[in-house]
């Protein structure tokens, strides 16, 4: 068997913990793949960083935010460099941290949950929701760990991934449970099906963080980590098929929930859902390299477009709402042609950056994956340019809707040059991965080839790899771009009296996309309020304090109860008791010594 | 005298010194209570000052007990033996290794922080009380280091009055019902302990060439050869003491009502030291004197312990009186702890000791700081809080970061012991990995109850209004943190330091336990090898 090296530099700076046979570093691994995340996670953070300063300027706890903000940066750079799980780990929950103490940044700001605690929730309550949530995700990925070193004898990557496909044996489950389970806490930071609900929520949040963490990094640290395992999951093809049914499934409700929010946030919260899982229907597929590289593109009109979002809602005193706002494009053209750009990138057109590394997803999952897959990622991208552009239009265009006690203007300097930084990379950025087809030479694929050289070796390639047919999707694909920008130009511009009609035709329909397909009001009534009452009723009131003590008190009670009968034999010299006592001893130490 | 005899008794005069190192710690502070009873009880400052000293002091010397120690040496170190009841075999024999190290540091560190805490909280009474903590740092210090159980037994025991004491003078309106219910639960617990020690002597008088003795070391020979069922009911007479004491459910409730009304420096001593005493008495007695009757019983042990961790977790979240919500998360904590224990593993044990530190620095935090806002509104009910981030905001950063740590954040000390733990269960192969897997579910509810009490106390607006004026932490409650801090950044990025001191204690443990074969398992193995064999 050809034994890969894929070119890897270790830098180990300590033994961080040492224990009977774990033995883990605080080592960190540099090759292609973490180079790639590592520059994503310090230019966008750079520039969002410079954007800050701006959007803070004037807030009571501007030394606060950006103290977090570079503990994000330390926690997600730690994330992808380290060369173990465990230190990856540190990352990953250092990364959810800052995250908690981000979106509850103005802890006591209302916040609308949509749903949960109407009129009284606070930021805090969103920031205290991402917390536990990801939190579940993180027990999968701790119980991960603890099969991975039974199995392995080590946490470190190079251990695992070099003697991956040596342990592994047919009918054994072990990596099928290990790899499942690492997905898991990639549902919780990546925000899938069934743990994406907080997400929606995480938007309670300053909007630069929205725009970095919960947009162009973090949230991609799901994505991250099953490329990074990438060879566990090809010896594992049922993972690698869960995967990809939850990517394409959580791409396609998360952009039906897009379609009727009004929140200018949250739509985009709902299109990162959405995009996410079009990266793990790429890796679900076998397409590592590209999956990343839509983590890529994606950081870059993401971030565009939230701090795109971020300029408006500056510019109209803190309003949200996209059915007030309006005409903004001549108050704010630089805003505007830069979020422009981003709405077209993600819509998938082309020359743009999206339109290359989604096309390249849709290609795989068709070639490598199933129609089904094709189909519901195509709808989806047809969804995207729909919501994008009734979110462009709503906002930007048509009647100016927000009260003229406000006056809106452009955004200083320090938040437009990023801005327009981002737009340029937005435009350009695809062109690292030009496919062949289109007779390009996909640099990025070529990059990451190395690091996913072990995985690819267990993966069968191509059964349909007709150059015709890649063009044929090609052609859909744009073509379901394009139609939903004309539909949602044609609805919120020329033909604002249907939209209302349409909503009524299909009322049940919109009331389910509305409430977000009640998965927060079914967690609740499920998962929630079951083990809050159950704990308080049942095990505090009902057994701790009922039986527990009951018995205890009771004994107690019977006590006295005896003992004033025995109360006759007791005169109360306490010199007579303490002569019993001692000669009660000496006779039991004597019987003991000389028996 | 020439100048060489002075040298020389210079040296005698060290060696004796470092000797005795062990027995000076153990009872300065008895010295110093001592002394105590001789000041004027008007002179509260001098008073305190002056027990602050002594306990500074036997800080300084288990430092040097620290630095002393070699940790390449599985070993009791620092031994110090002297005959005291010569019929009886029973001498004051002192020592320790890498199993007590870490806890006498403990005690040492925190007692001095427990009295700096109740400066100001404590106004009546002072002399007493200020005796009192320092007879209790005397107690916790022998049981740790007690290597005669007859000894051990009176440590336990003498311990058990100043607690009572503390919780029932300087606590809260129901104190009584809590001491008297603390005192019962404990003796209950140590009557059996004191009649297993007993048999155990006698037991030991009934060998061939024995002598009735209470020496721990050897009784080590000797508590493997008693046959099992009479080493199930020893292990069950051991257990069942220290079970309460730790507290493993269903034997906790005492704890939420003694934490509820002791003064905040009795539940920092409490939940700091004295919960350790059970899982040490765990590692010190039950497991290596009973080594069948513990495999017997492992997965009860582990059973109880995992119920613990998630039952302690969700009681905790409905509790709406904050310090009550600490107390049940020591029985989630704890049970990591005697999860770890039972896992039999090296990983697990180290785990299970550091996380006794863990438990220690960060629940005794978090004592703490609940004590610095009883003091300030005297309440702790959850619902007269919110928003104190806005009045308080070094407060709230500093009960934001002993929750995390407290919640097992990766960084910070709590996750080094609860990973250790989980990890040492998950390979042991004497457990189902079901026992980890339900443990780690622990790990999701410790961030439901800590990070939702600390939202409705920190976050939001200040509903009440009488929040409005709260100050923020004074010099003095500064310094009573930032020294808990400070190992809770060091466990956690650097938990070598600590670890290592247990090592090879450690190693020594699981080996004999392992090693050793059993002669139950022997028997298994051995047919095991006979139906290959056939096979083949």
């Amino acid at each position: 068997m050809i034994q890969f090296a894929p070119y890897i530099h270790i830098v180990t700076i300590f033994s961080w913990i040492a224990a009977g046979s774990l033995s883990i570093s605080a080592a960190y691994q540099v090759d292609q793949l973490s180079i790639l995340m590592t520059l994503i996670v310090t230019g966008v953070g750079f520039l969002i960083h410079v954007y800050s300063i701006g959007y803070m300027h004037g807030d009571k706890g501007f030394w606060r935010f950006f103290a977090y903000l570079n503990l994000f940066i330390f926690m997600m750079l730690n994330l992808v460099l380290a060369d173990n799980f465990l230190l990856m780990f540190l990352g990953w929950e250092g990364v959810g941290l800052c995250s908690y103490l981000l979106i509850g940044f103005w802890h006591d700001k209302k916040f609308d949950t949509g749903g949960y605690k109407p009129g009284e929730a606070t930021t805090s309550d969103a920031a205290k929701k991402a917390f536990i949530v990801n939190r579940i995700g993180d027990f999968g990925f701790l119980i991960a760990m603890f099969l991975i070193f039974k199995l392995f004898g080590s946490l470190t990557f190079e251990d695992v991934f070099s003697r991956a496909s040596a342990v592994t044996m047919s009918g054994d489950q072990t990596m099928f449970w290990i790899t499942l389970l690492l997905f898991l806490g990639a549902t919780g930071k990546s925000a899938q099906i069934p743990l994406f609900v907080w997400l929606p929520d995480a938007m309670a949040g300053p909007t630069p963080v929205s725009a970095l963490i919960h947009a162009a990094t973090m949230v991609t640290a799901g994505v991250y980590m099953v490329a990074r395992c990438s060879v566990l999951y090809a010896l594992a093809p049922a993972s690698m098929e869960i995967v990809a049914i939850i990517g394409i499934a959580t791409a396609f409700f998360a952009a039906t929930m897009g379609l009727v929010q009004n929140d200018i946030k949250k739509i985009l919260a709902y299109s990162t859902i959405s995009q996410l899982g079009y990266m793990f229907l790429g890796l679900g597929v076998g397409a590592f390299a590209s999956g990343i590289f839509h983590v890529m593109t994606h950081a870059f009109f993401k971030a565009l477009l939230f701090l795109g979002a971020g300029a408006v809602i500056h510019a109209i005193h803190e309003e949200q709402d996209i059915q007030n706002m309006g005409g903004l494009k001549s108050k704010m053209p630089t805003t505007y042609m830069t979020f422009f750009i981003a709405a077209l990138a993600i819509a998938g057109i082309p020359p743009l950056s999206g339109f290359f590394s989604k096309d390249e997803i849709l290609w795989k999952a068709f070639s490598e994956g199933s129609v089904i897959y094709f189909i519901l990622g195509w709808i989806t991208a047809g969804l995207t340019a729909f919501y994008m552009f009734r979110l462009v239009s709503l906002t930007f265009e048509g009647k100016e809707r927000w009260s003229h006690d406000k006056h809106p203007h452009e955004a200083p300097k320090v938040m437009t040059v990023p801005l327009i930084i981002l737009a340029v990379l937005s435009v350009i950025g695809g062109f690292v991965g030009i496919p062949h087809a289109l007779g390009g030479g996909n640099a990025i694929e070529q990059w990451l080839e190395p690091v996913f050289e072990r995985a690819n070796l267990h993966l069968a390639s191509g059964h349909h790899s007709s150059l015709t047919a890649e063009y044929i999707l090609m052609i859909l694909s744009v073509l379901v771009g394009v139609a939903g920008i004309y539909f949602a130009r044609k609805l919120y511009l020329q033909k604002p009296e249907m939209v209302e009609k349409y909503a009524a035709s299909f009322r049940s329909m919109h009331k389910l996309l509305w409430n977000k397909y009640f998965v927060d009001e079914v967690y609740d009534t499920t998962v929630v309020t079951p083990i809050v009452k159950g704990s308080d009723k049942l095990l505090w009131k009902g057994f701790d304090v009922g039986i527990i003590d009951g018995i205890v008190n009771g004994s107690a009670k019977l006590t006295a109860w005896v003992s004033s009968g025995m109360r006759k034999i007791q005169f109360g010299a306490v010199q007579n008791y303490a002569m019993v006592f001692v000669v009660g001893i000496i006779i039991i130490l004597g019987i003991l010594i000389f028996r | 005298m020439s100048r060489c005899d002075k040298e020389r008794v210079n040296k005698n005069l060290i060696k004796s010194l470092m000797s005795n190192l062990l027995t000076y710690t153990i009872f300065l502070p008895l010295v110093g209570g001592i002394l105590i009873f001789f000041y004027d009880r008007k002179k509260v400052t001098a008073i305190k000052v002056f027990g602050m000293a002594m306990s500074v002091l036997t800080f300084i010397l288990s430092l040097l007990l620290y630095i002393g120690f070699d940790a390449a040496n599985p070993g009791i170190q620092f031994q110090h033996k002297v005959l005291w009841i010569s019929g009886l075999n029973i001498s004051y024999n002192v020592g320790i290794d890498g199993l007590s190290l870490l806890l006498v540091m403990l005690t040492t560190f925190l007692t001095p922080i427990a009295l700096l805490s109740s400066w100001k909280s404590i106004e009546k009474r002072v002399k007493e009380y200020t005796i009192m903590m320092l007879f209790l740092e005397v107690g916790m210090l022998g049981v740790f280091s007690a290597l005669d159980m007859f000894l051990f037994y009176v440590f336990w025991e003498a311990m058990l009055i100043p607690m009572y004491f503390i919780i029932g003078v300087w606590g809260g309106g129901n104190r009584i019902y809590a001491a008297i219910k603390f005192f019962i639960y404990t003796m209950f617990g140590s009557l059996l302990m004191l009649v297993a020690i007993i048999w155990l002597g006698y037991y030991a008088s009934t060998q061939p060439n024995g002598q009735f003795t209470t020496d721990l070391m050897q009784l080590y020979n000797i508590g493997p050869t008693i046959p099992v069922t009479i080493q199930s009911w020893m292990f069950l007479a051991f257990t069942l003491s220290f079970a309460i004491k730790v507290p493993l459910f269903p034997f906790h409730t005492w704890l939420p009502d003694a934490h509820v009304e002791a003064p905040t420096a009795g539940s920092v001593i409490l939940a700091g030291v004295l919960l350790k005493m059970g899982t040490y008495g765990l590692l010190r007695f039950s497991i290596p004197l009973f080594p069948q009757a513990t495999m017997e019983f492992m997965p009860y042990m582990a059973s109880l312990a995992v119920i613990g961790i998630i039952y302690g977790a969700l009681v905790s979240m409905v509790q709406t009186d904050i310090k009550k919500l600490v107390a049940y998360s020591s029985v989630s904590h704890l049970g990591f702890v005697v999860l770890g224990i039972f896992a039999l593993t090296e990983e697990g044990i180290q785990g299970a000791i550091i996380q006794m530190v863990n438990h220690g620095l960060s629940t005794g935090a978090l004592f703490l700081i609940v004590g610095m806002i009883y003091e300030r509104r005297h309440t702790r009910e959850i619902v007269e809080f919110g928003g104190l981030a806005k009045v308080m905001p070094l407060f709230s950063t500093f009960f934001m970061i002993v929750s995390l740590s407290s919640i097992g954040l990766p960084g910070l000390n709590g996750f080094v012991g609860e990973f250790l733990i989980l990890l040492g269960s998950f390979r042991s192969p004497f457990l189902s990995q079901w026992f980890t897997i339900f443990a780690a579910t622990g790990v999701i509810f410790a961030a439901v109850y800590l990070l939702w009490m600390y939202q409705r106390v920190i976050f939001g607006k200040i509903t009440n209004p009488l929040n409005n004026n709260l100050l923020d932490l004074s010099k003095r409650e500064i310094a009573v943190l930032v020294p808990v801090l400070v190992f809770i950044v060091w466990i956690g990025v650097y938990p070598n330091t600590f670890l290592k001191q247990s090592a090879s204690t450690t190693k020594q443990i699981v080996s004999t336990l392992t090693q050793k074969p059993l002669p139950r398992l022997a028997t298994s193995e051995q047919s095991g090898v006979s139906i290959n064999a056939q096979v083949k």
